[in-house]
């Protein structure tokens, strides 16, 4: 699905990331885990074409990133299913709206979709908050919101960054458990998160493997976890 | 741009306009703009129109009319009009040519010397109204020929006194339709401007758009749209505001002088009309040119 092949990347004041090789098959579960700053953003950006790697070639869905145009880019952007670290929302239109917000910009009729819209608002839970605007929504609901809308599209790889950031221990078993029964789906998933129980929760669950960035380096990590 | 995406720009998308966040007040500063901006090009339409008519007139009218005028001893007086007159006739390109009764001379001479004068018994030279056929005739080549033949004789084809009006009409004219184009440049710098504000100041909106995956199309079409419509509609507003102050201006008149002329005349009402349209391409193309360049720059 995703492949980066000896990826470097630095930001100018010196290297953030060297020589990285990952392959995320598909039906895959992975984990990525590190140190704050370590660079795990920067890694998942990479995956999606948001930043072009400084070395190395980055492949989706067997395309070098590199060289799509921003059309190209567009078009990758709604085969990934993305949940940002600050979820992104466009604040004036209410929850339902920017969840179906890629619906709208791939040029879908929505009147279509009407069932499929209900039916994830009511599996990640917002159906009463469907005409809330993301301002007046607890962190739980905007990760849950920003899930939801990453997989309107029914994309084949779902990449989140820090989905359980700032929720609570029960809220972040519920978006781990949406996740993992998007993994049964049979959709790829890559989420970074610096959680380690959450990570052990999964375990027991799903067969994830954890990559961990330690000294520019990505490891698989073992089971120690 | 096909069909389909031409009636949705027009008609636009509802749900699609909804993601760029509603501006009221720069909306309104477009509106206004491009209202002032169709109301001064309504009023230099209607000089450049006007003093193109008046150029034609001018130029038509006098053209078409020349005076030979025979200044000769009195004895010799009546032999040179005579031998001006079969010249003339023989002259390819002259309609008519007619000798002034004494009478038609002296009411000519009565605004300055009053009705009482003695015309007849004063040497006035004899004045003879030629009228230019279309083509008309050479007026050097029939210089030289009266010169030869009747020494008395000059021609007055009036080209001093036209060529300045002409000239003055035309420039007028000119300077209209330059004031036009320059109207039209300000409001493509001024739609740029606003345009490139809006884009600057939705850059979050534009960005979120951006990772669900809408094309650079999809989100410059939510700006062009505004943009063309506030143009059209601020364009139309200052166009029927323009067309009722020309409308309100007092009627051609002779006492008037040209002044008075300035406006439209019949099929000339409908010129004007045009400008809200051509507002509206000048913002399409503004705003395309804007968003273009500006989403280019981003990641």
């Amino acid at each position: 699905m995703i492949e980066l092949e000896n990826v470097g990347y630095n930001y100018g004041g010196g290297e953030l990331l060297d020589a990285v090789s990952v392959q995320l098959a598909p039906g895959s579960f992975h984990f990525l885990t590190g140190p704050s700053g370590a660079g795990k953003t920067t890694l998942l950006k990479l995956c999606y074409g948001a930043l072009t790697p400084t070395s190395g070639r980055v492949r989706a869905f067997n395309m070098d990133v590199h060289g799509l145009d921003r059309d190209q880019m567009a078009y990758l952007r709604r085969r990934v299913g993305v949940v940002h670290q600050d979820c992104r929302f466009l604040d004036h239109l209410p929850v339902i709206e920017n969840i179906a917000l890629p619906l709208l910009v791939s040029g879908r009729e929505l009147n279509h979709e009407e069932a499929n819209l209900r039916e994830l608002l009511n599996w990640v839970g917002l159906s009463e908050r469907a005409h809330a605007l993301p301002p007046e929504l607890s962190g739980g609901e905007r990760q849950r919101a920003a899930l939801a809308r990453s997989v309107i599209l029914s994309p084949d790889v779902i990449i989140a960054d820090e989905p359980t950031g700032n929720v609570d221990w029960e809220m972040s078993q519920r978006l781990l458990q949406l996740l993992v029964e998007l993994n049964r789906m049979g959709k790829t998933i890559l989420v970074a998160t610096h959680d380690l129980s959450l990570i052990r929760a999964a375990k027991k669950q799903v067969q994830a493997r954890v990559l961990r960035i330690s000294n520019r380096q990505l490891q698989l990590a073992g089971a120690d976890l | 741009m096909t069909d389909s995406k031409l009636h949705k720009l027009i008609l636009g998308d509802k749900q699609a306009n909804r993601v760029v966040p509603p501006t009221g007040f720069t909306a309104q500063l477009t509106l206004f703009v491009a209202g002032a901006m169709g109301f001064l090009a309504v009023f230099a339409l209607a000089l450049s129109m006007a003093s193109g008519r008046l150029a034609d007139r001018w130029a038509s009218e006098l053209a078409r009319a020349a005076t030979l005028r025979i200044n000769a001893p009195a004895e010799q007086r009546v032999a040179q009009t005579e031998a001006a007159l079969e010249i003339l006739r023989q002259t390819p390109g002259v309609a008519t040519a007619r000798a002034l009764t004494g009478e038609e001379q002296a009411a000519l001479l009565a605004p300055w010397f009053g009705s009482s004068l003695p015309a007849g018994s004063l040497p006035l030279p004899q004045l003879i109204e030629v009228t230019a056929d279309d083509p008309g005739y050479d007026p050097s080549g029939l210089r030289l020929r009266l010169q030869a033949e009747v020494p008395g004789a000059v021609l007055d084809d009036h080209t001093r006194w036209r060529e300045p009006l002409v000239d003055a009409a035309r420039s007028l004219r000119r300077l209209a339709w330059v004031s036009i184009l320059l109207i039209g440049g300000a409001t493509a710098a001024m739609i740029t401007l606003a345009a490139n504000a809006a884009l600057a100041a939705n850059a979050q909106v534009i960005e979120v758009l951006r990772l669900v995956g809408a094309l650079d199309s999809y989100i410059a079409q939510a700006f062009i749209r505004r943009f063309t419509l506030r143009a059209l509609t601020g364009a139309a507003a200052g166009v029927v505001l323009g067309m009722i102050g020309v409308w309100l201006m007092p009627e051609a008149s002779d006492e008037g002088g040209f002044l008075t002329g300035l406006g439209f005349q019949g099929w000339g009402w409908l010129v004007p009309l045009l400008i809200p349209p051509l507002g509206a391409l000048v913002a399409f193309a503004a705003t395309t040119r804007a968003a273009t360049k500006r989403l280019g720059e981003l990641s």
